[in-house]
């Protein structure tokens, strides 16, 4: 098991022959993900890394029959492609594009929860099950198919759990980046749902940075909610208020959102803190090893 | 991107918000003829910068000849005003504005937040304005009302009676609310605002309602739809460095440390800040280089960390992911010879070819400390800052 992708996800590219979208998409294919095509309009009918390209979601859906959806369009096209993804109703949405207006992000996110759809995303790295389904940014090489289910606001960040649960010989059942936007897709929540009920998952890293409140909504939620162990790491401890540190959502504004604040909340609900960036792996061994 | 409250005030009166007849000067001569110009016999003058907590400090006058705004221009134009909200240096004043007094029965506090939690825009309002929201959010909460604004849905007239009970209006108060409730919306979203401020919303001795302050965030991610408020831009009151970072594309904060920092993502940069004072070292600054760490923007990097005169060693902190290590490697070669760095460099790589990009940094012939851990190049930044 793992949780919202394995080697069956049938994977449309949106935006498929743009730079980015090829890049990345020539990797996923390399890694053994199911690509069964892309969408640029007016490309409809061509070929692309070998698969079928599309005028339209519409289309691709019809021919392909597909149930994932990854999108690398330009910001300001994202709320049209994501509304269009859902509009043929593609149950799980991944955007990787960095930059999405937020305004555009509040209608999208309200539409897509009426319909009942999940959005990862925007500004993040995507979504890989190791030796599996590689949907996103991530560099495959750094996964091993293994134990550990990690969420993460930052994609440099994801790599370095990663990295230090695969060189402790633990691995990953799925990573998933849920992005640096104020209005995300789906929330740590979502996803420590999806991975408290995955048998292969033992214990879940989630990786935090300062501004919102996310992280504290996650304590609440594991406390009442969650049987596996989670681990955690906030970043920003050092970060100053009121400044934007890189990513749209990383902001400690009006005092609140403070890495010391999440950080004592996690504890207060159980959750296994790794005291800095290089203890992630570690604290995972203290936690199962 | 912030706007200052004659800006804001601008835009107010294009939407239909009511607000004081003013005039903006940006030399003393221009004050007197101002004042003539907007008519009457009392002004308010208002140093504009992106802080607030002015009147406290000195920076709003109530005046009652054209010779006093001349004077207060004089007092204030090019001088740095601080407030409780700028640092010790306080923020340039580059603008006056000039307004007709208004004569206030009540003040009252309104503003829309693009709220995290309910995923919408969120009208915030309060009986008590002209005072510290925060505080008054802590010792009367009853004063306060939050309304959320469906995104679909849009601002609904029920929502705006809701806000007008809780402000105390009297039914034509609430009348022209309803109507202001409606535009502060349009504004919101039309030009993509992520905070908007009236603090305070007053009510006039002729019992109308009154935008006496103007205050406006956008959001940077929609810049591209509004070119016309990206000339609203004031540099003067950014950090030199910040701007100049802005201007490459490159994510930088600048903080009181003296390791420079250079990583590509931002959660990996705050995660190396807060490594280096894991290790008892200090940051100088936050620098996002970006997935694609090419040879200008690494170069551009170092411009911009070495311009800060505190740092004594920079910290590379790469992942390479998707991007190669050897290339990135070439890229900070070839950047530390264009830019002539003169303090030493500490060079951490990892991921894809990293092994490659260390030989390359090794074989250069550039002095790099190059370490293939974040624990041990971290460790030496921090001994070779002290």
């Amino acid at each position: 098991m793992s949780i919202l992708v394995n080697d069956q996800t049938r994977v449309l590219v949106q935006g498929f022959t743009g730079s980015q979208a090829t890049l990345h998409s020539e990797q996923s294919i390399e890694y053994g993900t199911n690509i069964v095509g892309g969408v640029t309009p007016g490309k409809g009918g061509t070929t692309h890394l070998n698969k079928p390209v599309f005028n339209s979601v519409a289309d691709a859906a019809k021919a392909e029959e597909p149930n994932a959806a990854l999108i690398f369009v330009p910001a300001p096209f994202c709320k049209d492609s994501i509304l269009e993804a859902a509009d043929s109703g593609i149950e799980l949405i991944i955007c990787i594009t960095e930059g999405v207006p937020t305004l555009d992000m509040l209608i999208v996110k309200k539409k897509i929860d009426e319909l009942g759809l999940r959005l990862i995303g925007p500004n993040c790295p995507g979504i890989i099950t190791p030796d599996e389904a590689k949907l996103g940014i991530m560099p495959g090489s750094i996964h091993k198919k293994g134990k550990v289910g990690i969420i993460s606001r930052s994609g440099t960040l994801t790599y370095e759990a990663v990295k230090q649960t695969t060189d402790l010989g633990f691995g990953q059942s799925s990573c998933v980046g849920i992005g640096g936007d104020p209005i995300p897709g789906s929330s740590f929540i979502d996803m420590l749902e999806l991975f408290n009920g995955d048998d292969e998952t033992e214990a879940i890293v989630m990786v935090g940075e300062i501004g919102g409140s996310a992280e504290e909504d996650a304590a609440d939620y594991i406390k009442d909610n969650v049987s596996k162990p989670v681990i955690s790491y906030i970043a920003g401890q050092t970060a100053p208020a009121g400044k934007r540190m890189g990513h749209a959502g990383a902001i400690i504004a009006g005092g609140k959102g403070t890495a010391a604040d999440k950080i004592s909340k996690l504890q207060e609900s159980g959750i296994h803190i790794a005291e800095s960036l290089l203890h992630i792996g570690e604290t995972v061994k203290k936690v199962i090893g | 991107m912030n706007l200052h409250e004659y800006q804001g005030k601008q835009l107010f009166a294009e939407f239909g918000l009511p607000v004081s007849k003013h005039e903006v000067v940006f030399n003393s001569d221009e004050a007197i003829q101002a004042c003539n110009k907007i008519g009457g016999t009392k002004w308010v003058v208002k140093a504009q910068v992106h802080a607030g907590g002015r009147g406290k400090a000195g920076g709003v006058k109530l005046i009652e000849s054209p010779e006093e705004a001349r004077d207060f221009a004089d007092q204030w134009l090019g001088k740095r005003l601080k407030t409780y909200q700028t640092d010790e240096n306080g923020q340039l004043v580059s603008a006056i504005l000039i307004e007709s007094c208004t004569d206030i029965d009540k003040e009252l506090y309104l503003s829309a937040v693009i709220d995290r939690s309910s995923q919408s825009v969120t009208f915030i309002a309060s009986s008590e304005g002209g005072v510290n929201i925060e505080e008054v959010a802590s010792k009367t909460p009853e004063k306060i009302i939050y309304e959320n604004v469906d995104p679909l849905t849009g601002p609904q007239p029920f929502q705006a009676r809701r806000i007008s009970s809780v402000l105390g209006l009297d039914s034509n108060q609430a009348k022209q609310f309803s109507g202001m409730f409606q535009n502060f919306v349009k504004l919101f979203n039309e030009l993509d605002l992520s905070l908007l401020e009236v603090n305070p919303l007053v009510i006039n001795s002729e019992g109308k309602l009154h935008c006496l302050d103007a205050k406006i965030n956008l959001d940077s991610n929609a810049l591209y739809r509004h070119p016309s408020l990206v000339e609203m831009q004031d540099p003067t009151q950014e950090d030199p460095r910040e701007s100049e970072a802005a201007k490459h594309d490159l994510s930088y904060v600048s903080l009181d440390g003296n390791i420079g920092c250079m990583v590509n993502g931002a959660g990996l940069a705050m995660g190396t800040m807060d490594t280096i004072k894991y290790f008892g070292g200090a940051p100088a600054n936050f620098l996002d280089v970006g997935g694609t760490a090419t040879q200008e923007r690494v170069s551009n990097a170092f411009k911009i960390i070495l311009a800060d005169p505190e740092v004594k060693v920079v910290l590379v902190n790469i992942f390479g992911g998707i991007v190669r290590c050897d290339l990135i490697a070439e890229g900070i070669v070839a950047a530390i010879k264009d830019v002539g760095v003169n303090v030493p460099v500490v060079v951490r790589l990892e991921g894809n070819n990293a092994e490659l990009g260390s030989q390359i940094l090794a074989d250069s012939g550039v002095e790099v400390e190059s370490l293939n851990d974040l624990e041990s190049a971290a460790k030496k930044s921090v001994e070779l800052a002290k």
